[in-house]
C-alpha cells in the first residue's frame, strides 16, 4: 500500500509538466490548428529563463580580504554577488536562493513575448499549409531554439538549486498512519504539483469565467461561425498561443530544481507531450490534462522493480504503448471529442 | 426485383432520426431519381449505400448481395461507382493518369503490387483510358494537369472515370450543382447518351427540377428521412403530397 | 533502355556518371592550394553521400509519393546496422551475409510498424511512427542490451564465434575479399585522387537503388502512391485499397533504410542506438524535402548538400576564417567572424535547422524547384505562353 501510494506521488511531478505542456499544445492545436513541434523547446526555454536569474541574481565583484589567505598564499579573493552588496547580506542571499520561485515573474513577460513573436513573424503564415509543412518548420524552429541556448549556456546541465526552506523531504507516510520514512517526497516535487495544479486551474478559469475565454472556446469549436460574428478571433487565438508559451514556460522554470535544465530537455518532453495529447484527445483540454497526470503515474508505476522483473524495459515503452494502443481503439483518445481529427 | 434493393432501412444521429423506413427498389437499365427538400436525408442514404454509412436499421441488397458491412472500396468492386457533388479527381495528376487508375482497378481489383512493371506494356489499359477520354470529348487534354481543368471538365473526367470501370450502377449526387445552365445542359446531354448507350443503371440525386425531368425514368421523393412517394415523372408532376412537400417550396 | 524512357535514361547516366566519377569530380582543388578544404573526395564523405542517398531515396518513396510523413525511419536504420554486425560476430567480416539480412529484418519491422502506424494518417501517424522508433531506440539502450550492447554500441570482439572465418580472411569488412577501407591514390599534377573501395561497394549499391526508384516512380505501382496522395477519397471510390499500396511503400522505404543503415556498418564495423534517435529520422526528413520531395533526383542532392556542407561547416573553425576576411579592416573582420561563429564549428545543428525552416518557408519544393524556377527564368524571355498548365513531371 505504501509503495502504490510512493508511485503515485511520484508520477505526479512528471504528470504535472506533461500536464502543462500538453495543455499548451492542445490550446494552440485547438485554436490555431497548428501541431506545434517547437512546444517542448519552450519548455526548455522557461527552465533556462531559472538559470538565467540565477545567474543574473549571483553577478558578482570581487574584493581582496588581505586577512585570509588562499591556499598558495596569495591575499584571499572574495567575490560578493552585487544584490548581497545593494540589499543587505541576508536579503540578497535570500534572493539568491528563491531565484527559481522569483523565474516565474521574470518568465512570464519573456514567455508570452516569445510566444508572440513565434506566433506573429512564423506560425501565422502556416495556417493554411499541411500539418506536415507545420511539424516540419516548427521542428526546424525547435532545432535552432535549442541551438541557441546551447551556444549561450553550453551542453551539459547546470544544476539549479530549489530555495534551502524547500530542499527537504516530507514524511507523507507518517501522516496515513504507515511507518517512518516509508513514504517520503520532497517538497518540491509537491510545490511543483501544487504549483501545475494551480496554473492548470488559472487557465480554466480563464477560459471559463472571462468573454474573452468564452469567445475563444467558440472559436475552438466552430472558428467559421464566430468569424462570421464579426469577432475578431485571430487576435484572440495569438495571445492563447502566447499564454500556452507561458504555460510551458512556467512549467520548465519550476521543473529546474527536479532536472538540472540541459538545452535538450524539450525534445525529450515533446514527444511524450505529443503523446500526452493523443492519448487525452487531441483539442480536449480537460483530456490533455487527465492524460498527463495518468501517464506519468502509469510510468512512475512502470518502473517499480517488482513490475521491471516481471516485464523487462516496460518502464522505457510503458507510454509509447499506451498511446499506440489508444490511438488504435479509440482514435479520438479518452476525451476528445467525437469526429475531431478522427482519421 | 430491382438491381438495387433498399428495405426498411433506419440511420439514427444522436437525436436526429435521418433516415426511417426507406424502402427503393431500383430497376436494371433506368435512371433513378431520388429528389426532396433539404434535410431530406438523400445524402444520408447515398452514404448507407456506398459504405460511407452503416445503417442502423434494415438492408441494402446489390444485385442479390448485401453491401452492408462492406468497405467503400469493395461495394465500389461490386459494380457501383459514385460521382460526387463537388467533383473528386486526382488532382495532382495528370488527365490521363486519371483515367488509367480506374481502368487498373476494374483489371486488377483492390490491390495488385506492380510495382516496376513499365507502363508501357500495360497497352490495354493505355487503350482503354484513351478510348474513355474520347468518349468524354477530352482527348486534346490528355496531358493537362486534372487540378488546372474547369469544373465542367472535371465533372465530366469524374464522370468517365467512373464509366471507366464499367459499374452497374451509377451513383450522382448532385452532379450540376454549382453549375451555369450551359454546363448543366451539358451533363444533361452527356447522362442522357450514357443511360441510351451504355448498359447501365443510374441513381440520381438532384435538387434541379429541370435535370430531374430531363433525365429520370422513375422518382422517389424523400421527406423527412422518408420515402413519400414513387412514382413515374408525369404522375410526380401532379401529385399533390409532393407539391406540398417539395414543389409547393420552391416553386 | 532498361524499360526506362528517354529522361530517366538520361538522368540515371548523370547519376552514374555522379557516382562514379565522384573521386575526382569532389576534389577540384589541388591538394596544395588553400581550396583544398573544399574539396569532398574523401572516402568518409563520399561514402557518406552514397549511403545517405540511398536512405534518402527510400524515405522519398514513402513520403514523396503517398504524402505520409514518417518520424521513425531511424529506426530502420538502426535495424540494418545491428543486423550487419551480429552477422560479422557470427559468421565473418564479410559483408555479403549481413546485407540481405539487414534489408529482410529492415522490412519486417517496417510491416509491423508500417501495419499499425497506417491505420491513421496524417499528424497521427506521423505522431504513431515516431511513437514506435522512440520505443525502439529505449528498449536498444535498455532490456535488448544483450542484443545491442547498450550504450557501448555492438562490435566485433575477438572472442566472437565468427565460424566462417578463414585464415588469410581479411580482418574488416570486405565483399568476397575486396576490402573496404582499402584504397588507390593516384597522383596527377597537383591532385590526389583516392578510390576506395568500400565508397565504389556504395556508389554501386546506390545506382542500382536509384534504378529501382525509377522503376517505381513510373510504374502503375507508383502511379497509384501519388493518387493515395492526392485523393484518399477518389481511391476508395475507384474500388482500390489505399491500406495495402501505403503499407507497400513503407516496407519499401523501411527496406532502403535498413540498406543504408547495413552499409553503414559495411563502411565501419559498429552499430549504436543513436542511429535510431528521432533527430536522425528528422534528417532524412530535411534531405528530402532540401532536395525536392517527390522527385527523383531530389532526395540525392539534398543528402549530398547536407553532409557536404555538415563536413565543411564543422571543419571551419575561427582562425579559417580569420584568414578569409584578411582583407577587411581589423575591426570589422573581428565582427564578421564574430556573426558567423556561432554557425561554424559545433554550430552546424543550428545551421541545419535554420536551413530547415527556410526550405519549408520558401521554397517548400526544395532544390529542384528552385532549380526548375531558375530555368524558367531563364527560357521565359524565349517564350511565356507554353509552358502553363501542364504536368510537371516527377524527375
Amino acid at each position: 500500500m505504501d509503495a502504490i501510494i510512493l508511485q503515485i506521488l511520484n508520477g505526479l511531478d512528471k504528470g504535472s509538466a506533461y500536464a502543462l505542456i500538453a495543455l499548451g499544445l492542445t490550446l494552440i492545436f485547438g485554436t490555431l490548428g497548428v501541431v506545434n513541434f517547437a512546444h517542448g523547446a519552450l519548455f526548455m526555454i522557461g527552465a533556462f529563463c531559472a538559470v538565467t536569474l540565477s545567474k543574473i541574481l549571483t553577478i558578482s565583484f570581487e574584493t581582496i580580504d588581505p586577512t585570509q589567505k588562499d591556499f598558495l598564499g596569495n591575499p584571499l579573493v572574495v567575490k560578493t554577488p552585487y544584490v548581497e552588496a545593494w540589499f543587505g547580506p541576508e536579503f540578497g542571499a535570500g534572493l539568491i536562493d528563491w531565484a527559481v520561485p522569483l523565474s516565474i515573474l521574470f518568465s512570464i513577460p519573456i514567455m508570452i513575448g516569445i510566444g508572440f513573436i513565434m506566433e506573429r513573424g512564423l506560425i501565422k503564415h502556416f495556417y493554411k499549409r499541411e500539418h506536415a509543412d507545420q511539424i516540419l518548420v516548427t521542428f526546424g524552429l525547435a532545432i535552432v531554439l535549442q541551438e541557441v541556448v546551447k551556444y549561450f549556456f553550453g551542453a551539459n546541465p547546470i544544476p539549479t538549486g530549489a530555495p534551502d526552506a524547500l530542499t527537504g523531504a516530507f514524511d507523507f507516510g507518517t501522516l496515513l498512519g504507515f511507518d517512518p520514512n516509508t513514504v517520503i517526497y520532497p517538497y518540491w516535487r509537491l510545490v511543483y504539483f501544487f504549483f501545475a495544479a494551480a496554473v492548470i486551474g488559472g487557465v480554466f478559469a480563464f477560459l471559463q469565467f472571462t468573454t474573452f475565454g468564452m469567445v475563444v472556446r467558440a472559436g475552438m469549436a466552430d472558428r467559421e461561425t464566430v468569424g462570421l460574428l464579426g469577432i475578431n478571433i485571430d487576435r484572440r487565438f495569438t495571445i492563447m498561443f502566447g499564454i500556452a508559451a507561458a504555460v510551458a514556460g512556467l512549467a520548465g522554470v519550476m521543473y529546474a530544481p527536479i532536472n538540472s535544465p540541459n538545452y535538450h530537455m524539450g525534445m525529450d518532453f515533446l514527444v511524450l507531450s505529443f503523446v500526452v495529447v493523443v492519448v487525452g484527445g487531441m483539442g480536449s483540454l480537460p483530456g490533455a490534462v487527465a492524460a498527463g497526470f495518468l501517464l506519468g503515474v502509469l510510468e512512475s508505476f512502470a518502473s517499480m522493480n517488482e513490475v521491471k522483473s516481471l516485464l523487462p524495459g516496460i518502464d522505457q515503452i510503458i507510454i509509447y504503448l499506451v498511446a499506440i494502443i489508444i490511438l488504435l481503439t479509440r482514435p479520438r483518445g479518452l476525451m476528445g471529442r467525437k469526429g475531431v481529427m478522427e482519421e | 426485383m430491382g438491381i438495387l434493393e433498399v428495405k426498411d432501412v433506419g440511420k439514427r444521429f444522436g437525436g436526429l432520426q435521418a433516415l426511417s423506413d426507406v424502402n427503393l427498389s431500383v430497376k436494371e437499365n433506368t435512371v433513378h431519381a431520388i429528389i426532396g427538400p433539404n434535410g431530406a436525408g438523400k445524402s444520408t442514404l447515398l452514404n448507407c449505400l456506398v459504405g460511407k454509412l452503416i445503417p442502423d436499421t434494415g438492408s441494402v441488397m446489390f444485385d442479390g448481395q448485401s453491401v452492408l458491412g462492406r468497405k467503400p472500396y469493395e461495394i465500389n468492386q461490386m459494380g457501383i461507382s459514385r460521382v460526387f457533388q463537388t467533383p473528386e479527381i486526382f488532382a495532382d495528376l495528370s488527365v490521363m493518369e486519371n483515367m488509367m487508375i480506374p481502368c487498373f482497378a476494374k483489371r486488377d481489383g483492390a490491390f495488385r503490387m506492380h510495382a516496376i512493371e513499365n507502363m508501357h506494356n500495360e497497352k490495354d489499359i493505355v487503350e482503354k483510358a484513351e478510348a474513355m477520354l474520347e468518349d468524354m470529348n477530352m482527348a486534346d487534354k490528355k496531358d493537362m494537369h486534372a487540378a488546372s481543368m474547369s469544373r465542367g471538365d472535371k465533372r465530366r473526367l469524374e464522370i468517365g472515370m467512373c464509366l471507366a470501370q464499367e459499374p452497374r450502377l451509377l451513383l450522382l449526387d448532385e452532379p450540376t450543382a454549382g453549375m451555369a445552365r450551359a454546363d448543366t445542359n451539358n451533363t444533361i446531354d452527356l447522362l442522357k447518351q450514357i443511360a441510351d448507350e451504355r448498359d447501365i443503371t443510374i441513381a440520381i440525386i438532384e435538387h434541379d427540377m429541370h435535370v430531374v425531368f430531363s433525365l429520370a425514368d422513375r422518382i422517389t421523393v424523400l421527406a423527412q428521412g422518408t420515402p413519400l412517394v414513387e412514382d413515374d415523372p408525369q404522375n410526380i408532376r401532379g401529385n399533390p403530397k409532393v407539391r406540398e412537400a417539395y414543389l409547393g417550396e420552391t416553386g | 533502355m532498361l524499360g526506362m524512357n528517354k529522361k530517366d535514361t538520361a538522368l540515371m547516366i548523370v547519376v552514374a556518371i555522379l557516382a562514379l566519377g565522384a573521386p575526382i569530380l569532389l576534389n577540384p582543388f589541388p591538394t596544395e592550394s588553400a581550396m583544398a578544404q573544399f574539396n569532398a573526395g574523401y572516402p568518409d564523405l563520399m561514402q557518406r553521400f552514397a549511403i545517405f542517398g540511398i536512405f534518402a531515396i527510400g524515405f522519398n518513396i514513402l513520403f514523396g509519393l503517398t504524402g505520409y510523413l514518417s518520424f521513425g525511419h531511424a529506426a530502420f536504420l538502426g535495424v540494418g546496422s545491428y543486423s550487419v554486425v551480429w552477422m560479422y560476430k557470427l559468421l565473418d567480416y564479410n559483408v555479403i551475409w549481413g546485407l540481405p539480412l539487414a534489408v529482410v529484418t529492415a522490412g519486417a519491422f517496417a510491416l509491423l510498424i508500417g501495419y499499425v502506424s497506417l491505420r491513421r494518417s496524417g499528424i497521427y501517424f506521423s505522431i504513431l511512427t515516431l511513437a514506435f522508433a522512440q520505443m525502439s531506440f529505449n528498449l536498444a539502450y535498455s532490456v535488448l542490451t544483450p542484443i545491442t550492447n547498450g550504450e557501448t554500441g555492438l562490435q566485433v570482439y575477438t572472442k566472437d564465434p565468427q565460424v566462417l572465418l578463414g585464415a588469410n580472411e581479411a580482418n574488416s569488412p570486405h565483399f568476397f575479399g575486396l576490402v573496404m577501407n582499402s584504397s588507390s591514390k593516384i597522383a596527377m599534377g597537383g591532385w590526389e585522387f583516392t578510390f576506395n573501395n568500400g565508397y565504389y561497394f556504395c556508389a554501386v549499391i546506390l545506382m542500382v537503388m536509384f534504378y529501382l526508384a525509377i522503376r517505381i516512380f513510373r510504374s502503375p505501382f507508383g502511379m497509384m502512391l501519388r493518387a493515395i496522395k492526392s485523393n484518399n477519397t477518389r481511391m476508395t471510390y475507384t474500388g482500390l485499397n489505399p491500406r495495402p499500396y501505403a503499407l507497400a511503400a513503407f516496407v519499401i522505404s523501411g527496406m532502403y533504410a535498413g540498406l543504408a543503415g547495413g552499409l553503414m556498418a559495411a563502411m565501419d564495423p559498429l552499430a549504436g542506438a543513436e542511429r535510431m534517435q528521432w533527430t536522425a529520422s528528422g534528417e532524412v526528413v530535411l534531405m528530402t524535402i532540401l532536395g525536392g520531395t517527390g522527385t527523383l533526383i531530389g532526395p540525392v542532392l539534398g543528402a549530398g548538400f547536407i553532409k557536404y556542407f555538415e563536413n565543411i561547416f564543422s571543419k571551419i573553425n575561427d582562425n579559417i576564417l580569420h584568414g578569409w576576411f584578411s582583407f577587411l579592416p581589423d575591426g570589422l573582420e573581428d565582427f564578421v567572424v564574430f556573426i558567423i561563429h556561432p554557425f561554424i564549428g559545433k554550430g552546424w545543428h543550428l545551421t541545419l535547422g535554420i536551413l530547415f525552416m527556410l526550405v519549408v518557408i520558401f521554397l517548400p519544393g526544395g532544390l529542384v524547384e528552385g532549380g526548375q524556377r531558375l530555368k524558367k527564368l531563364v527560357t521565359s524571355k524565349k517564350d511565356d505562353s507554353n509552358n502553363t498548365a501542364k504536368t510537371e513531371p516527377a524527375e
